[in-house]
């Protein structure tokens, strides 16, 4: 699984583009890691703001 | 907004509003949808058009085509510099009035235009694209059509729905951050492009001009040196390099699809075009003007379809026919010779800087660039020679 660091997300869409299971919903402030996630990881190799991780940092009760 | 169109758009970028504007222009109902509030913000964009290509739509005003740019400089690894000149290199445009404009211009031939509007599915019965599903405000909604055109840029998923175009991989996609900024540093005769492996491995960083005092300045690197280090820090380092002082009004990231052509653009009921169909050259990047060659065609093409009642594959492939023996054409030789060039070492481009330095400026052209580069490929000089006739 793959989470998007929204404070670093630019919602450019370069993710949806590598992702072949097209498990990416992204609008125009908003984006979202579906469940069809395969965890390539080809999302967190191209973004350009590298804000996307395959790393839990924090759990938010 | 009706029921049914004949034609729905998804996209509001160069490539969508210029389908809307000439299949509106036969009659039909046409419906332009985009996810944005803004036609025309935000842009992801470096705005350099081509002048031969613009002047094919429109008549270049300053509103919009902020600066013209008569040279170009090619600056190596060590920082030598090769200078082109050329009266009709190009503009670079203020894309948040140009787009705009040619929404505006759609919609005076009677093309819908909803902004905020999300298409998340497509309508598909009996093999047939019929029309979208699609949100506002929180609700959904289908909207039906004879045609789909998919304008969805490089995130497109219309290209994925209809099984056209599974993704884009890594060693055709440029990643890309980039600032607008204004210093006095800018020079505003110049368009710059910057190589070396590590200021752009496999791309370039651009300074893109609009006035005397701002530019869009921004890097792109191939997607398969970004898992290392994304393109955001190499434009750090860029601006901090050249721009130490200056101050930054946009920032912003983005992607192009610097691909070859895809195998099939149509099916029943759906044509793509622009990004989402990966028609950006694939060496510079450019896709503003090849969506709207595109899209020129496409909307022809769609409301012919639709006036003679046949929205089949069969039909709209006369689209990617013009496509592909136009432009297609040149972005199948500028794909494989963009496989080479990008693999230049920093020693080999500081080498060619040095041989185009020692030609006379007179026969420096681009297409002696590209020969020059190519002269251990022969079999891609004469791509070469094609795409610059």
């Amino acid at each position: 699984m793959v989470y998007v660091i929204e404070d670093k997300c630019d919602y450019c869409g370069v993710c949806v583009s590598v992702c072949v299971p097209d498990a990416i919903e992204l609008k125009e402030t908003s984006i979202k890691i579906l469940e069809g996630c395969t965890d390539c990881k080809l999302c967190i190799y191209v973004c350009p703001f590298g804000a996307i991780t395959d790393k839990v940092v924090s759990v938010v009760r | 907004m009706k029921e049914e169109y004949d034609i729905i758009i998804v996209g509001g970028g160069p490539g969508g509003s210029t389908s809307a504007y000439y299949s509106a222009t036969y009659g039909v109902k046409v419906i332009l949808l985009d996810k944005r509030r803004d036609i025309g913000f935000p842009i992801r964009c470096a705005e350099g058009v081509g002048e031969a290509g613009l002047k094919e739509f429109l008549k270049p005003d300053p509103k919009w085509a902020v600066n013209k740019i008569s040279a170009f400089r090619l600056v190596a690894p060590d920082g030598n510099n090769v200078t082109l000149k050329n009266k009709e290199f190009g503009y670079i445009l203020q894309r948040r009035i140009f787009d705009y404009l040619l929404a505006e211009k759609a919609a005076e031939k009677g093309a819908h235009i909803a902004t905020r509007t999300y298409v998340n599915g497509l309508i598909v019965e009996n093999g047939f694209v019929k029309g979208v599903t699609a949100e506002y405000l929180g609700k959904n909604f289908s909207l039906r059509s004879k045609i789909v055109i998919g304008a969805d840029g490089i995130e497109s998923r219309i290209a994925k729905w209809c099984g056209l175009k599974s993704h884009i991989p890594l060693r055709d996609i440029e990643t890309c951050a980039q600032v607008t900024l204004s210093s006095e540093k800018i020079d505003s005769n110049f368009s710059d492009f910057y190589f070396g492996e590590k200021i752009a491995p496999g791309g370039y960083a651009w300074i893109f001009p609009k006035n005397e005092y701002i530019g869009n300045v921004g890097v792109g690197i191939s997607g398969i040196y970004s898992k290392n280090k994304p393109p955001i820090y190499y434009l750090d380092e860029f601006i901090e390099r050249h721009f130490p002082d200056a101050s930054v009004l946009t920032r912003i990231a983005g992607g192009i699809p610097c691909a070859p052509p895809l195998k099939k653009i149509v099916m029943n009921g759906l044509m793509l075009v622009g990004d989402a169909a990966n028609q950006a050259n694939p060496i510079t990047g450019g896709g503003i003007i090849n969506a709207m060659k595109a899209g020129r065609i496409a909307g022809k093409i769609a409301a012919e379809a639709v006036m003679s009642g046949d929205v089949s594959e069969k039909m709209l492939k006369k689209y990617q026919e013009q496509w592909d023996e136009s432009v297609g054409e040149i972005n199948k030789r500028c794909y494989r010779m963009k496989k080479v060039i990008f693999k230049f070492s920093d020693k080999s481009l500081n080498k060619l800087a040095e041989v185009l330095n020692n030609t006379p400026p007179e026969k420096l052209t681009l297409k002696e660039v590209f020969i020059k580069a190519l002269k251990q490929h022969p079999s891609l000089i004469l791509d070469a020679i094609n795409v610059f006739k």
